[in-house]
């Protein structure tokens, strides 16, 4: 079952960054890539649960910035240590200026 | 001279954060033959830096595993625990175990860690000392609220252990030989910041204070302290003297050992088939003119696996990277890149909300090391850049590093 819900809206996010969205209390990352498509991950490193929107965006990695675990935000897959746990990532789409992701 | 024969088993000594961190880039790698990693605590490896942080105010310290029995069975890794490898045979490649089984290799990592220094005066073993979570438990049990503890060593463990008992309630006070807290580690204006945030919470920090014995009264202890007309008597007293490298293994083989067990950039010993990774190993540092040094951190350890795991494999990867470490006391988080030691210059960067960064400028203008520290975890991303510059060999303009407004991801990208 999908459950679109409203993230931020699409010009919240500069291009090549992230922003941290909180909703009902869980959190999670907005992403806004060079080529401006829009990806949503969980907003908590699955390391030690650090914030990762407070990290270094290189291409499309994100990288924790406590101990600079790495993520692809893309697909969400862990870039070796210390994350063992993939990110969970949500579709998004972007409709009338708004982001939207599917929390499923 | 690398070893060219073809490699079946690999043998890892010491079951901490790199032996596991080797375990896994060796099948990441495709490495399919056997793997058996000895180690001498009866645990699967887990993380240290928890145990003096977060870990420690917990009711119970929990173990935050770096590969759990399961992940390793998964990984067709032999974790042989509670065994500590005695002796080496190098000619028959052969590692002799504490219950006498023999171990063949054809490529060995030794990578064996620190341990704890104990206090050298009298009465030294009545101060409990933390490298392993059982010592984390054992002092566990002695904070809570009310009791008084002297932390002896104003280092990143002794500071980051006076945190969590202070954080449990305890009454702390902390003793440093030297004239100022974290000599080793830190610029003297970044220890300020840090020692100011304990006196805030009470935890005094009294610096140049030379403690001469610790002698036991029923349950309670008194330290006797140089100057001092009377000892410092506490429930508890917890020695952060630093650490010493496990190279008793590698010496009684023969291998080479300066300061940890020496290796080449390629973390290769003299013998071409043992290599040495993490706190256990002394190595030249490119980065530094070729210069030995030995790290104590984490992220070394990381990076040095990858290298140690594919030089086993028939690589010929240097070992690079940015020394890193970092340190969590209270709502402070501290980072550091690089080694500032031959620095020329110090620029600040003032975060505005506490925060502040220190780069440090060699003679020829080269970035050599950037040190945050602050509420939180503001500083993170500016030292990440950092190291990229220092990895670089950038020298940043002096004025643009100073200035907040600037983005460091602008001198990354010219
Ligand atoms: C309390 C604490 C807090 C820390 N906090 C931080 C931090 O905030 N940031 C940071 O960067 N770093 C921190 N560190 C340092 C970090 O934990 C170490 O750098 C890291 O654990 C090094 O990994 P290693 O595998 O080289 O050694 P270790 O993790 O020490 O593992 C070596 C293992 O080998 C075993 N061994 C030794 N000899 C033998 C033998 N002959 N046979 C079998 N086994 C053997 C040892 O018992 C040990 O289990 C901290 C360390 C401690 C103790
Ligand atoms: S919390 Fe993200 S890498 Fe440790």
């Amino acid at each position: 079952m999908s459950n679109w819900t409203k993230a931020c809206n699409a010009d919240d996010v500069d291009s090549e960054d992230v922003i941290p969205v909180a909703i009902d209390g869980h959190d999670y990352a907005v992403y806004r890539s060079p080529a401006d498509d829009y990806f949503a991950t969980d907003g908590l490193c699955t390391h030690e649960a650090f914030l990762l929107t407070d990290g270094l965006i290189m291409d499309n990695i994100i990288e924790c910035p406590k101990h600079n675990g790495r993520f692809d935000y893309t697909t969400g897959e862990g870039q070796g240590a210390p994350i063992c746990e993939n990110l969970r990532t949500y579709p998004v789409k972007v409709e009338g200026g708004s982001v939207y992701i599917d929390l499923g | 001279m690398a070893a060219t024969d073809s490699v079946e088993r690999i043998v890892l000594v010491g079951a901490g954060e790199c032996a596991a961190r080797v375990a896994r880039v060796l099948r990441e790698q495709g490495f399919t033959g056997e793997i058996a990693m000895i180690g001498d605590e009866p645990h699967a490896p887990y993380e240290r830096p928890p145990l003096s942080k977060a870990a420690l105010v917990d009711d119970e310290i929990s173990q935050v595993e770096v590969l759990s029995a399961t992940r390793l069975a998964e990984l067709g890794v032999e974790l042989i625990a509670g065994t500590a490898v005695e002796s080496l045979d190098r000619d028959r490649r052969l590692a002799v175990l504490s219950d006498r089984e023999e171990v063949t290799y054809d490529r060995l990592l030794l990578a064996t860690g620190a341990r704890a220094r104990t206090l050298p005066i009298a009465g030294g073993e009545f101060a409990l000392t933390l490298r392993t979570i059982d010592d984390a438990r054992a002092l566990r049990s002695r904070l809570g609220p009310g009791r008084s503890v002297v932390v002896i060593g104003a280092g990143l463990i002794g500071l980051e252990v006076a945190a969590s008992a202070s954080q449990l309630g305890c009454d702390v006070a902390v003793l440093e030989a030297a004239p100022r807290a974290l000599g080793r580690a830190l610029p003297a204006e970044m220890a300020d910041v840090l020692v100011k945030r304990h006196a805030d919470e009470g935890v005094e920090v009294l610096c140049g204070v030379v403690p001469t014995d610790i002698t036991r009264l029923g349950g309670r202890f008194a330290v006797g302290v140089g100057g001092f007309d009377k000892p410092i008597t506490a429930d508890v007293v917890i020695a952060g003297v630093g650490a010493t490298p496990n190279v008793e293994l590698a010496q009684a083989s023969g291998l080479t050992c300066e300061n940890g067990i020496a290796v080449d950039d390629r973390l290769r010993t003299d013998d071409p088939v043992i290599f040495a990774a993490g706190d256990c190993c002394s190595f030249p540092h490119p980065l530094y003119g070729g210069r030995r040094i030995r790290l104590e951190s984490w992220r070394n350890a990381h990076d040095q696996a990858e290298v140690a795991a594919a030089n086993m494999l028939g690589g010929d990867e240097q070992h690079s990277a940015v020394p890193w470490f970092w340190s969590d006391q209270y709502d402070f988080g501290l980072q550091h890149a690089g080694l500032a030691d031959e620095a020329a210059l110090s620029v600040v960067r003032d975060g505005g909300d506490g925060s502040q960064i220190r780069f440090a400028l060699a003679p020829d203008g080269r970035l050599v090391a950037a040190s945050g520290v602050g509420p939180g975890i503001s500083t993170a991303k500016d030292i990440r850049l950092a190291e990229m510059l220092i990895a670089a060999g950038s020298r940043p303009d002096a004025e643009t590093l100073a200035d907040p407004s600037v983005s460091l991801k602008r001198l990354i990208k010219l």
